[in-house]
């Protein structure tokens, strides 16, 4: 009975009882997360999946500011209902670029993880302004004034190359190019061929950003918040082409 | 105390102020749970996936994967519907008999899929809104047969995806240096007119005249319009863009070019699934729409 004897000390001692306490705590906390950085199922590495592009990384910020994932999740549970409806099932790779990621745990709207492409920007942009002049009995709010708001890759709004620095301190591995050619890259994608910005280049920016959807957004001839929201939502789970893909062995 | 020594429960030994801790064991079923979750804990991590080693986790001995089954469930309804899935994916189209079994089978299908994949944009009831084309009438742009419909499903309308297949016409924004406002304001009124509507304003000779040169050659000169362009009729009541002046004179300015995404492009589109699957539920679908009122 000597440990505990020894024990008791821990009981008299408030200070001690919260180091040991936070110890514990520790080592079952370390035993659970630690694995997940090191097991090879759960850092599966896919084919394709690339960072954000400027655009797509500032429309992922008005994402994440308008609460769109308080009522859409980002996330296909492996179920054949699910995948049925929103298709192949996501990958922990998809959001292996998601600082926070969107995976969300609430649908009043529907999962958004493989949004990209299944509407047109024209679909987007309506039902973005006015979701019930399209689906009339969605109880989803209206976000016109998106339309409204310039976005410049310095502006309040954006901050874009802070934003990109920001998440390359966390490890998405954005190239030494890509982090100098951000402010291009935000104006390119949104006009490609250069009719409002002399510099934009579409093609140089697809060559960064394999995949990304490049072109004028909203229509208008500056890029506003909707031009960065519908780029996000239109590469949302395009990133990966499951005609190619086979899940890694041991899963 | 007195009663504390009649039930004869132990005490801890910690005392304070008088004040002792009685020592009450746990009831026997708590403490049998608790044991029985031990054991059943211990079996758990046996049976199922659980301890982290170097590289991966114990797979444990009922060999549980999530994604297998999943795979497997899927495999499981193939296999129910595969054979009639077949069926419809290479069935002649305009030669299903209502009422057979593979009528009802692709109905039922062709209106689920079009819940899940087509309502956004063409309505639950496929009545459409404002720039997405209503199903249930017989104004078709890009043509009403069942062939036409499944072609339309699969390849889509001015998609940069299935840029070679997808239907595609582009009518030029007119607004931009093709034509004075007069001339815009003058051609309006002789659309409205075609169609019987009433509210514009403009000379509908000088009317007829810029339509005879700059849209009668997609539009054509009756206004009757040209499927093989996706050129709507103007002479009809269906207007896809809105019939008041102002939205006739918006879409002249602008040039409307609504785009349909090519949903037989990509397999994973349509709920993970292979070409059959692909190519069934596109039929479902343009049997289903086929039907709704305006199939030709």
């Amino acid at each position: 009975m000597a440990l505990i004897d020894k024990h008791a000390v821990l009981e008299k001692n408030a200070t001690l009882l919260l180091i040991f306490s936070l110890l514990v705590v520790s080592i079952g906390g370390i035993v659970e997360i630690a694995p997940l950085f090191y097991l090879e199922n759960t850092i599966e590495d896919v084919e394709g999946v690339r960072p954000y592009s400027p655009l797509e990384l500032a429309g992922r910020n008005i994402y994440i500011r308008e609460g769109c994932y308080v009522c859409h999740s980002q996330m296909i549970r492996p179920m054949r209902d699910e995948v049925e409806r929103y298709g192949h099932y996501s990958l922990a790779a998809e959001s292996q670029y998601d600082h926070p990621f969107q995976w969300g745990s609430k649908r009043t709207g529907p999962d958004l993880a493989r949004v990209g492409g299944r509407y047109s920007d024209e679909w987007q942009v309506d039902h973005l302004m006015d979701p019930q002049s399209v689906v009339p009995e969605s109880v989803m709010p209206k976000y016109a004034f998106l339309m409204k708001r310039d976005m410049t890759p310095d502006s309040s709004n954006s901050y874009i190359v802070d934003n990109m620095r920001v998440n390359r301190m966390v490890g998405v591995p954005y190239t030494d190019e890509q982090m100098e050619a951000a402010e291009l890259d935000f104006w390119s994608q949104a006009d490609p061929w250069g009719d409002f910005y002399e510099d934009a280049d579409g093609d140089a920016l697809l060559e960064r950003y394999p995949g990304a959807q490049v072109r004028n957004f909203d229509g208008q001839p500056q890029v506003t918040e909707m031009d960065a929201l519908v780029a996000y939502l239109q590469v949302l789970g395009t990133m990966v082409d499951f005609e190619t893909f086979t899940p890694a062995p041991g899963r | 105390m007195s009663k504390d020594d009649k039930n004869k429960v132990q005490t801890t030994g910690h005392e304070w102020d008088g004040i002792q801790e009685l020592n009450n064991p746990l009831p026997r079923w708590w403490v049998w749970i608790f044991y029985a979750c031990i054991v059943w804990g211990v079996g758990y991590m046996v049976a199922y996936p659980a301890i982290p080693l170097v590289n991966k986790a114990t797979p444990g001995l009922l060999g549980f994967s999530t994604r297998a089954n999943v795979a497997a469930d899927i495999e499981k309804f193939k296999a129910m519907n595969g054979e009639i899935e077949a069926q419809l994916a290479s069935a002649d189209l305009t030669a299903l008999e209502p009422g057979s079994d593979l009528y009802s089978f692709g109905m039922n299908y062709g209106n689920a899929t079009f819940a899940a994949f087509c309502s956004q944009c063409h309505g639950s009831g496929a009545a459409g809104a404002k720039g997405y084309p209503n199903l249930l009438d017989n104004d078709w742009l890009w043509g009403g047969d069942i062939e036409t419909i499944a072609y339309s499903i699969r390849h889509g309308v001015r998609n940069t995806e299935d840029e070679d297949n997808a239907h595609y016409s582009e009518m030029p924004a007119f607004g931009d240096d093709y034509l004075e406002d007069e001339d815009i304001a003058n051609v309006v009124a002789y659309v409205m007119e075609l169609s019987g509507l009433e509210g514009a304003e403009g000379d509908l000779e000088a009317g007829a005249v810029v339509f005879e040169e700059n849209c009668a050659s997609c539009h054509m000169e009756d206004g009757t319009g040209d499927r093989g362009q996706g050129a709507p009729n103007l002479t009809d009541a269906i207007w896809l863009y809105g019939s008041s002046a102002e939205e006739i004179t918006h879409s002249v300015e602008t040039g409307p070019f609504g785009v349909m995404p090519a949903w037989g492009l990509n397999a994973s589109f349509v709920g993970g699934a292979d070409e059959q699957t692909v190519t069934a539920k596109i039929n479902a679908v343009a049997l289903y729409v086929h039907q709704l009122g305006g199939g030709e």
